[in-house]
């Protein structure tokens, strides 16, 4: 099988698993492609420099400072220093993945840094970036490949944050996020 | 059995929110774990869980040392203890150094195990419980009804009335606002905790990490916002490799709540730093409470092969009828009674052991391959020599034991019974019996038993010879199954004849924990069928087919008469039952189909031994296709009809519902036929169906095949 179809049978994959658990998923061919869609979606879910209206990014290898300047600038609200107060009172939190998992819809992070958990905990949006060459068809495949000498939390999230808890019946946003956006970058580096 | 506990079966069974709410998600449950498990195969999955756990389990002490070894190289402090209390104090005096006044919790059977809440409380700490079923219990003050969902057993309106009760008032039952709620009361107390406690689903000996998993994100925040997490794993959560953690993260969502993956998995190594910049103070106590010693008991050391995914709960036919508050406070279902026998005390489970049909359908979707029922029956056993066999027990084996004493009685049964039996049936008894034909009715005590009836067949004679194995329905119930097996192997040249010394396989003996005296069944069992010089011993009854396959060899051992075994192994390897033998047949071109067969549609009742102990299911329904017949399949054919052997007698209370819901779905088919493998299953649900006054007929298959056949 040639790179190119197997590659776009493991994007389906993981684009179908994740969501059928409710996360949603877009892919872009460059970063640059990338950060615009972030962009207008971060106008779109009205963040600005208002309490309860700010964004949080976490410290994330695919910017730099002059990216970061030029986010901060385009969207008031958008906050690279990540603190705990600012992410409990944030609406949106943008982080960069590891890792993707074909056959459960899975994005794996190595996580110990505070702030990368913080986005993708306490805001009611999560949007995720991974680069498409990040893709693994599997848990094993992943496991494989880190490390818990050098990183000391790892993060697996599959779709939003969700309970049965009361009559069986599935609720999307419990003490996570409410929603998901997966943004999968096709000229990205894998990060690890 | 005690008042208080059959009063606590029928409070369950009297609750329509319970048994509703159970017995819907029981079927969407089977639904949606057998999609999560698509393309995965299940039995090579779980042979590996078993065999990383089992490993597991031989070297406690060596894994724990390595985990404290390796965790502790990363900065964690891990605290070692057998001593629940220990594990108690050691939290409460680093929360009172560290001056925590709130805790975060998220879910953890196994602080649940030692009662951790109520001693924090006590000391004055607020401790906040976060996974919402658990919060809900907290603030209801309930304790967990399922390992998994430990609020199933409420409503949504039960829930809004505690959140307005305890938290706010106002609260209306509509489930997403009810989730809303709870994030914006919780989100402060995460914010606020000074220390987060998690349990762990895995934990790795060769790197020190804990795996939790979590599908509402609260461990994520329990171990990232308190600067101090403390973690409680119980022992059986080691395991040697960090990619030993890969086939359980794969079963457990699937077997847990039907998802592939749970949404969040954190893989914890070590202190991370706050969000103040300081490291995270990490505490890992490993906890044995009995762990270690159960580990070293031949028969229990396979339940630390738990990965506690709750699914033995989520098939268990009792489970969904009375829910988990019958079985107790912490542990429920199945595979609770086990943990509650070895972590409170063995006679803590005396009265929950009871609630075990046999049925085994918890044994074949068990990720950690733990045969729950084999385990339950050895706590059966043990309570029965700690506690001694009740009287009428006792007294009960010596008439089944004694074959020409029981013969006498059931004749004398058999005349006794005339008032009361009408076409086969006996609908009604008197008084102290009465609940034995509430909701069935009993067949009639035929009047002359099988043993005699055989003497009158007139058989060719044949080279090859069975030896057909009757057991106590079909001799005295149903003889004219035994006539059916005749008549067919008769067909394909095969003589049967019926050893004398044959007697009771011991099923129920070993069923109520009395080994010694189903050993000597065996015993004398063993002796009569090998001491006829016969080609095949057959039997049409799965219970006693099971018995002589199985369990002859398993009681024998389990009492130490091992110089008998070979006798009993030999026995095994000649058994063969009904249905399995005619196929055979069928296949060797012996028996043939009558032409032009008036084509039917049957249903067909899977017997609990039959499919999964003797996994025969599909022989009976290939050989009546074969015959032109059609199979309309029920829905949860394979369900337990409640029979039970004694079961129903003992516990009618739970049998009369499950045997309802058999012949609703029975019924549901619109066929005429229903056909079965096992005498006990006709005796129950041939009685439920005439008590209901339907026309299905119910046969045994070797009555409908006998008729089939040239
Ligand atoms: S054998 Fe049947 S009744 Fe007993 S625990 Fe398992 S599922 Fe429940
Ligand atoms: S006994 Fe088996 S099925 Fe039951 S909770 Fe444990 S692993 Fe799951």
């Amino acid at each position: 099988m040639n790179a190119i179809l197997e590659s776009s049978q493991v994007f389906e994959s993981f684009r179908t698993r994740a969501e059928a658990v409710s996360a949603q998923v877009e892919r872009v061919a460059t970063s640059e492609l990338a950060l615009e869609l972030i962009i207008s979606k971060l106008h779109l879910e009205g963040v600005r420099d208002e309490a309860h209206c700010y964004a949080v990014w976490a410290e994330c290898p695919m910017i730099g400072t002059p990216e970061k300047k030029r986010l901060e600038a385009a969207v008031p609200g958008l906050k690279f220093d990540v603190t705990r107060e600012l992410a409990a009172d944030a609406k949106v939190g943008v982080s960069q993945m590891d890792w993707a998992l074909a056959n459960t819809g899975t994005l794996v992070q190595r996580a110990d840094e505070v702030d990368r958990r913080l986005v993708s905990t306490l805001p009611l949006l999560h949007i995720a970036l991974v680069a498409t060459a990040a893709l693994l068809p599997d848990l094993p495949s992943v496991l494989a490949r880190i490390d818990p000498a050098k990183s000391k939390y790892f993060s697996f999230i599959t779709g939003p944050s969700r309970t049965a808890d009361i009559e069986r019946v599935l609720t999307i946003g419990v003490h996570g996020p409410e929603r998901l956006l997966i943004v999968l970058v096709d000229d990205l580096e894998v990060t690890a | 059995m005690k008042q208080e506990f059959k009063q606590s079966i029928l409070d369950a069974l009297a609750n329509p929110n319970l048994t509703g709410a159970l017995g819907n998600f029981s079927v969407a449950y089977r639904a949606g774990r057998a999609k999560a498990y698509e393309g995965v195969d299940f039995e090579a999955l779980r042979d590996q869980i078993a065999e990383i756990k089992s490993s597991a389990s031989s070297q406690f002490d060596v894994l724990a040392e390595r985990f404290s070894q390796a965790a502790e190289a990363q900065g964690t402090k891990v605290f070692r203890t057998n001593d629940p209390q220990a594990v108690k104090d050691y939290i409460l005096r680093l929360a009172q150094d560290r001056g925590v006044k709130r805790i975060a919790k998220s879910k953890s059977m196994a602080t649940e195990e030692i009662h951790l809440n109520k001693h924090l409380e006590k000391a004055g700490i607020d401790v906040q419980e976060t996974d919402l079923g658990e919060w809900i219990i907290q603030l209801a003050g309930q304790t967990p009804s399922h390992m998994v969902m430990p609020a199933i057993h409420m409503t949504k309106e039960e829930v809004a009335d505690v959140f307005s009760n305890k938290v706010e008032d106002g609260q209306k039952p509509d489930i997403p606002k009810l989730v809303k709620f709870a994030r914006g009361k919780l989100r402060p107390m995460f914010l606020s905790a000074e220390m987060g406690i998690s349990g762990a689903n895995i934990a790795v000996a060769e790197t020190g990490s804990i795996v939790i998993v979590t599908n509402e994100g609260n461990a994520r925040l329990v171990t990232t916002l308190p600067k101090i997490h403390v973690a409680i794993v119980g022992l059986e959560k080691l395991v040697e490799h960090f990619q030993d953690i890969a086939p359980i993260l794969i079963a457990l969502p699937k077997s847990a709540t039907a998802q592939l993956l749970t949404s969040y998995v954190s893989i914890i190594s070590g202190p991370v730093p706050n969000t103040d910049g300081s490291a995270k103070e990490l505490h890992v106590i490993l906890m044995d409470n009995r762990r270690n010693e159960m580990s070293h008991d031949p028969r229990f050391k396979q339940a630390l092969q738990c990965i506690r995914c709750a699914s033995c709960l989520n098939v268990c036919p009792v489970f969904r009828l009375v829910g988990g508050h019958v079985f107790g406070k912490v542990y429920t279902g199945g595979i609770g009674t086990i943990l509650t026998a070895w972590f409170s005390a063995l006679k803590e489970s005396d009265e929950i052991q009871s609630l075990c049909i046999q049925c085994g359908n918890c044994k074949d979707v068990c990720p950690g391959k733990i045969d729950i029922p084999d385990l339950i029956l050895e706590l059966r056993r043990r309570l029965a020599v700690e506690q001694g066999q009740p009287l009428i027990q006792k007294a009960i084996f010596s008439v089944v034991n004694n074959r020409r004493l029981f013969h006498t009685m059931m004749r004398a049964a058999s005349i006794g019974q005339k008032p009361f039996a009408k076409q086969g049936f006996i609908r009604h008894l008197p008084l102290f019996l009465s609940n034995m034909t509430e909701n069935r009715s009993l067949p009639a005590i035929a009047d002359v038993p099988f043993r005699d009836r055989i003497k009158q067949i007139e058989q060719p004679k044949c080279t090859e010879k069975a030896a057909f194995y009757g057991g106590c329905l079909i001799d005295f119930a149903y003889p004219g199954m035994g006539e059916s097996v005749v008549k067919v192997l008769n067909k394909a040249g095969i003589e049967v004849i019926f050893p004398e010394g044959q007697t009771c396989c011991g099923a129920p003996a070993r069923y109520s924990g009395a080994y010694e005296v189903a050993a000597q069944n065996g015993a004398d069992n063993i002796k009569a069928l090998l001491g006829e010089d016969v080609d095949y011993i057959v039997s049409a009854c799965p219970t006693c087919t099971v018995a002589l396959k199985h369990d002859f060899i398993a009681n024998l051992e389990s009492v130490g008469r091992t110089e008998e075994l070979p006798a009993a192994r030999r026995l095994a390897e000649k058994v063969v039952d009904f249905s399995t033998l005619a196929s055979q047949l069928v296949e060797q071109g012996r028996l043939k189909f009558k032409a032009g067969i008036e084509p039917m549609k049957f249903t067909y009742h899977d017997s609990c031994h039959f499919k999964r102990t003797l996994h025969a299911d599909q022989t009976p329904r290939k050989l009546m296709k074969q015959a032109g017949y059609e199979v309309v399949e029920m829905e949860e054919a394979d369900m337990c009809c409640g029979m039970g052997g004694s079961y129903s007698i003992k516990l009618p209370e739970i049998s009369a519902p499950i045997l309802e819901r058999k012949l609703v779905n029975i019924e549901k088919t619109g066929v005429p036929l229903l056909l079965i493998d096992c005498p006990g299953c006709v005796m129950q649900i041939g009685g439920g169906l005439d008590k209901r006054a339907s026309n299905i007929k119910v046969e045994h298959t070797a009555q409908r095949l006998a008729e089939c056949l040239e």
